[in-house]
């Protein structure tokens, strides 16, 4: 055998002295190669780019800081996403309690219950432009359900949710919400699994129940899962897309757009391909990003220092 | 447990929530109830203002059989599962091995690295779209599957890695020093020593990347058109413009096109839910 001549001879190989410390590289080459071509670059491309007047093919002209100038200075469209964006950012939020709830009301163990908790969760394994498409079936004025149950109580929106401008992204929010409660809900479940009994008891005991046992006993154990839950529902509405371009199109009247769809409009669509532009929309997105990945990496090397 | 174990309550609160829990399912799987019986109504039903009653007539083979015969149905279908397939095959390929080589050894710019798979994962999509469709274009693949495989086996690697990191942390050390006073090479240490313990894993993240991959519809717009090489995220809203009103036949399309990653949640539900708790919470 070659390896083990390799190892008793003195005079090894120079990969066999240097294995420890070229193996990770060697393993780590093509996943580096492939991410750094498709995301890392890419990030940095897109600044570039978004200095730049291109229509995605032909030649590139510097245009400087006018991009953002425009974009801050006062585009109509541009503030409508961005506040969009917000709402959107707190609406969602509200997937954390209400996962938190639908898990509490779930962590029981009565005949039945596993099957109960996969068909809850079910909707986020769904793909979003079907959520999307179901519920702007549920939306439709006058035939769709959600018309039908407000007009019990005599409520009636003009035009329907989504074709009114007052209602049309709380509308496409709330759809969302409904797939990423799901998500929340499982986090949680998992989490109540490894809540400690013992402390439970223990805290019974001392006469702790309802409300201020979930505030001061479990939430406290919770942490991981609200970590997670509160990163990828921060994600999840800041890249929110599909359900924009499935449901209104970024309508009525451009009302329910919002960064991610704006820019894919100014790139992509049928107005022209104004990839410049876009890609400056893009960096605004990434900065605002940015500010939550810093913390979510901050935490995670806190807990990696922790651990070793 | 909390919150308190149903059976150690009283008999009329048992009661209650044994009544109320399909009471709030079918509350909450409203939207999807009412698509599933869209799809086996009649079109009359529709014609006649009969939106949320009772099916007039039972149509099931008829939509489904007009998804799968008369449209561009099967052939999206089709495209979804070559991207997907090599998607999930690429991107675990890759990250068990980033995985290990970040979770095993101790260099200098370890944690730099790992960091920024982590943060090129967080990213918006958006950052990327103008230069990786320029990207796809120059390398003549716009419009093709593989063109998106790529894409996806790349951005995927991000996430994976962080997941397959995480595990491999969590393994037992002293199993991989033995091996190494063995004299065994590292490269064996992965395929013999690593690689089956990281079984679950990679069984959870299969499970995920399929998920993730069949219902990605940014990248299927912007990397590709038209029925050969778009998967059924986007096949479906082609789907419906040739069916515009058709609510049953729209219906029973976006039930075809959700089914293949629902089937995949219940047959591997375990690993499923393992993925998607990022292993952190156990």
């Amino acid at each position: 055998m070659a390896d083990i001549a390799s190892t008793t001879t003195p005079s090894r190989s120079w990969y066999k002295r240097n294995e420890i410390a070229l193996t990770p590289w060697l393993f780590l080459l093509p996943g580096i190669l492939f991410f750094a071509l498709y995301v890392i670059i890419p990030i940095f491309q897109s600044f570039w780019i978004s200095f730049h007047e291109w229509d995605g093919l032909g030649e590139k002209t510097w245009v400087g800081t006018a991009h953002y100038e425009r974009l801050l200075g006062g585009d109509r469209k541009f503030q409508v996403s961005f506040w969009n964006n917000i709402k959107w950012l707190f609406l969602y939020l509200l997937a954390i309690p209400a996962g938190l709830f639908i898990a509490l009301l779930l962590n029981q163990t009565v005949r039945g219950i596993r099957l109960y908790k996969s068909l809850f969760f079910f909707p986020f394994v769904i793909s979003q432009v079907v959520v999307g498409l179901v519920f702007s079936w549920f939306y439709l004025p006058n035939d769709g359900l959600f018309d039908v149950m407000t007009g019990w109580f005599g409520i009636d929106i003009k035009g329907g949710v989504l074709g009114n401008p007052n209602t049309a992204t709380y509308g496409i929010i709330a759809a969302g919400l409904w797939p990423q409660t799901a998500y929340c809900m499982i986090l949680y479940l998992t989490g109540l699994n490894a809540v400690d009994p013992e402390q439970v008891e223990a805290a019974r005991l001392d006469g702790a129940k309802g409300h201020k046992m979930l505030w001061y006993v479990i939430l406290p154990q919770l942490k991981p899962a609200t970590f997670i839950a509160f990163v990828v529902t921060i994600i999840g509405a800041l890249r929110s897309f599909d359900f924009i371009a499935v449901m209104t199109n970024g309508g009525p009247f451009g009302s329910t757009r919002v960064l991610s769809f704006y820019m894919f409009e100014e790139s992509l669509s049928e107005f022209g391909f104004r990839m410049g532009y876009g890609a400056a929309i893009a960096v605004v997105l990434f900065f605002i990003m940015l500010f939550f990945i810093a913390y979510f990496l901050y935490s995670m090397y806190r807990d990696e220092k922790g651990a070793r | 447990m909390f919150p308190t174990p149903i059976a150690k309550t009283s008999r009329t609160w048992q009661l209650t929530y044994q009544a109320l829990l399909p009471v709030t399912l079918v509350i909450w799987l409203l939207p999807l109830i009412a698509v599933a019986i869209f799809s086996i109504k009649p079109d009359a039903d529709f014609a006649s203002g009969n939106f949320w009653g009772l099916p007039s007539s039972f149509e099931l083979f008829n939509n489904y059989g007009k998804v799968f015969f008369e449209s561009d149905m099967p052939r999206y279908l089709l495209n979804s599962v070559l991207i997907t397939v090599p998607t999930v095959i690429g991107a675990v390929a890759l990250s068990s091995m980033t995985g290990f080589a970040l979770g095993v050894y101790k260099f200098r710019g370890n944690l730099l690295i790992f960091f920024m798979f982590i943060a090129g994962n967080f990213v918006p999509f958006q950052i990327l779209m103008v230069p990786v469709r320029d990207l796809t274009v120059s390398m003549n693949l716009y419009d093709t599957k593989l063109g998106l495989v790529l894409f996806h086996i790349a951005f995927q690697t991000g996430f994976c890695t962080l997941f397959m990191r995480n595990f491999i942390r969590a393994l037992p050390f002293p199993l991989i020093e033995a091996a190494r006073v063995e004299g065994v090479a590292e490269w064996r240490i992965f395929v013999y020593v690593v690689l089956p313990l990281m079984k679950p894993a990679l069984a959870a993240l299969a499970v995920l990347i399929f998920t993730f991959i069949w219902n990605d519809y940014f990248w299927a717009i912007v990397l590709t058109q038209g029925p050969d090489s778009q998967p059924v995220t986007a096949g479906i809203t082609s789907f419906n413009s040739q069916f515009r009103a058709a609510y049953h036949l729209m219906s029973a399309g976006s039930i075809v096109a959700a089914l293949p990653p629902v089937a995949m949640f219940f047959l591997m539900q375990k690993h499923f839910i393992a993925g998607l708790t990022l292993g952190a919470v156990k």
